[in-house]
């Protein structure tokens, strides 16, 4: 049997938002028989990971938590992304942009003060803006491919956090254990719901989302983004500058990474540890593709790739399913929403092996 | 340097070097065909694991190879058939590809971790794989030996046969290729599945022969380095087994200088080394007018013949 695509006179709108859900559903679907094939209870891991964290209420304050920093991400790394820029080096702008926030912690150690905590946020953007300025100097000076020098400087990152705990950063009071000094009350995010981990970061990641949906879709500046990447012929036609266009595109995804990450030491983690980075800078990459590029969508794919998070967990200790499934699930999500995007621009046809001989 | 020294490390050198190599060798047959398959490093670890468990399981390396050569050029069959057959968008599909590679291996190995398996070492005789000097030459895995090889039949392929040309014409010129009446789809997706292949290779080489054992993200990035290596060498092959030897020479200095106690500087910052290093090379050589204008034409873009 062969496949052929006709092309569609125009991009189908209905596929562009439908086709999200059909990723999920066909992940759902093949994780179930995949997992039953290697020996382990795969409807039960489905239900476990999918549907347990949306029908227990008390899992709801998880689900934003853990969605709140793949929001932010997956919001900035979507400006690049639609612009053709790739940053993939968010993991390491998110650590660099907790461990700037982190310096303001230490610095500011035993002083109180309602300024402390907006100013350890503004040296978090601040810490992932310039680091991901590097690679976009790079691009601009140098020509030097964003995608490997973003991802090169996330390995530079990690090591830098691993010895600022050995050494400078390490709490002295503390064992000798690789960590710093626990932040104190004025350098902890407050939380937003009593009696919940909910903390101030989870309302901020939906405002910045909604932000960005404005400047997106409103703004010179969205609209450059766009077209740079939409068309880039146009756009240096127009008189856009392409240069400018990269380091805005950097900075925001490296800005709002940062932002994630101090967040991040600030609220759950109350201090800087070197178990820090957990993979949210590259599960956002998933969750800006879900999420189709756009805020909106972005909540959305953040908080389902929530639900894979919290449900892999509960699926890990009622079930026995390993840790590592987790991620196999996102992965898959995103190769079925690759794999769907073709439904987008093309119809798919049956054709007959005769017709079809040289397309296949 | 003490003579003593030097022996070891240049073997060292030598062990660092060559799956960078065996990957990056594989991923200058699929960009040349104009494709960008930056899954490089989740196909080393599906290979990494699939060689360690048959090698385990069967207690023969040749046969755990074999296996993950097949491991790895399935997943990258997988990436062929998005990008090639569904048309999907290339940078994004290599990235699916490594995620998905970082998570099905860590599921896989799970049930290996802390096993051993005997090293997949040398196939001359004791008096010469194992002689003081002769070593630096006999003392290495079969795979050391397969690698230079490729290098140079890759090379020859590309260069002296039919079917290289006919590769590097697709890349270059899709359109072209077609109109003369050949399959793109089908050249890109046999350079695809050789790239798999190689990344596999490239795995097997840390679980059976460097370390040799299975842990999480045992390859530690060095998919991206070979990626970063093919821009390094302009796609030829002859300077991808330079580029390759000087990444394992920086390196081998980071694992000599934390063995022999060298205190100036934080070992963190030598092991960040390969990756600072890395950019500093990418950036020297993408800032010369000719760097990236090396690059086969069609790189990245995907073929979609107007039928």
């Amino acid at each position: 049997m062969f496949i052929e695509l006709e092309k569609r006179k125009e991009p189908s709108k209905a596929m562009l938002y439908l086709t999200p859900v059909l990723a999920v559903v066909a992940t759902m679907v093949a994780g179930a028989i995949i997992f039953t094939l290697i020996g382990h209870d795969g409807l039960g891991a489905v239900r476990k990971i999918f549907l347990d964290p949306l029908l227990d209420t008390y899992k709801w304050q998880d689900l934003g938590v853990k969605a709140a920093p793949l929001i932010l991400i997956g919001v900035g790394l979507a400006i690049g992304f639609k612009a053709n820029v790739w940053n993939i080096g968010a993991e390491g702008q998110y650590v660099m942009g907790g461990l700037a926030g982190t310096g303001v912690a230490l610095a500011t150690w035993g002083m109180t003060g309602w300024w402390i905590l907006p100013l350890m946020c503004i040296a978090g953007v601040a810490g992932g803006a310039a680091y991901a300025g590097i690679p976009a100097f790079l691009k601009t000076r140098f020509n030097v491919n964003e995608i490997l020098s973003s991802l090169m400087l996330t390995y530079v990152a990690i090591q830098v956090l691993y010895y600022l705990m050995r050494g400078p950063w390490k709490d002295p009071d503390g064992f000798n254990f690789p960590q710093t000094r626990l932040f104190t009350d004025d350098q902890i995010l407050p939380t937003v719901l009593t009696n919940t981990v909910v903390h101030l970061g989870v309302p901020l990641a939906f405002v910045v989302a909604i932000a960005a949906w404005f400047v997106m879709t409103r703004s010179v500046f969205g609209f450059q983004i766009r077209v740079v990447g939409a068309a880039p012929a146009a756009a240096r036609y127009g008189g856009f500058n392409s240069k400018k266009t990269i380091w805005a595109a950097l900075l925001a995804g490296g800005g709002l990474a940062g932002f994630a990450g101090i967040l991040e030491a600030a609220g759950p983690f109350g201090q800087m540890v070197p178990q820090f980075p957990t993979g949210y800078g590259f599960t956002a990459i998933i969750v800006a593709f879900l999420g189709r590029l756009h805020p909106i969508g972005i909540v959305l794919a953040g908080i389902i790739l929530a639900v894979t998070y919290v449900g892999g967990e509960l699926a890990q200790s009622s079930i026995g399913l390993p840790g590592a499934a987790t991620g196999v699930f996102q992965a898959m999500m995103l190769f079925f929403l690759l794999a769907t995007d073709v439904l987008v621009k093309y119809r798919i046809k049956l054709a007959s092996p005769a017709k079809a001989g040289d397309v296949a | 340097m003490t003579y003593s020294l030097l022996i070891p490390i240049l073997m060292t050198i030598v062990g660092a070097a060559t799956p960078i190599l065996l990957a990056a060798l594989g991923e200058l047959v699929v960009e040349k065909s104009g494709v960008l398959n930056l899954g490089v490093e989740g196909m080393m670890l599906i290979g990494a694991v699939t060689g360690f468990a048959v090698t385990a399981t069967t207690g023969s390396a040749p046969l755990g190879v074999i296996a993950a050569m097949i491991a790895s050029a399935a997943s990258a069959g997988l990436f062929g058939f998005l990008t090639l057959t569904l048309t999907a968008n290339q940078v994004a599909t290599g990235l699916a590809l490594t995620i998905f590679g970082i998570g099905l291996s860590a599921l896989a190995g799970e049930g290996y971790v802390g096993q051993t398996v005997d090293v997949f070492g040398s196939v001359f005789p004791a008096s010469l794989s194992e002689h003081p000097t002769l070593r630096v030459i006999f003392g290495y895995s079969p795979l050391v030996y397969l690698s230079l090889a490729l290098v140079a039949a890759v090379g020859w392929f590309l260069s002296r046969t039919r079917a290289g040309l006919i590769l590097r014409a697709v890349g270059e010129s899709d359109l072209s290729a077609h109109s003369i009446g050949y399959s793109v789809i089908g050249v890109r997706y046999m350079a695809v599945l050789f790239g798999g292949a190689m990344a596999g290779i490239a795995g097997c080489f840390y679980s059976l022969v460097l370390t040799p054992m299975w842990a999480e993200q045992l390859t530690a990035g060095r998919g991206w380095i070979a990626l970063a290596l093919v821009v390094f060498a302009g796609w030829r092959p002859v300077r991808l087994l330079l580029g390759a030897y000087l990444f394992g020479a920086v390196m081998t200095l980071e694992l000599h200088a934390k063995a022999a106690g060298f205190s100036l500087v934080a070992p963190e910052f030598l092991a960040a080394m390969p990756y600072l290093a890395t950019i500093a090379v990418l950036a020297a050589i993408s800032a010369r007018k000719t760097g990236m204008s090396l690059a086969p034409a069609c790189l990245g873009k995907p073929f979609k013949p107007s039928s």
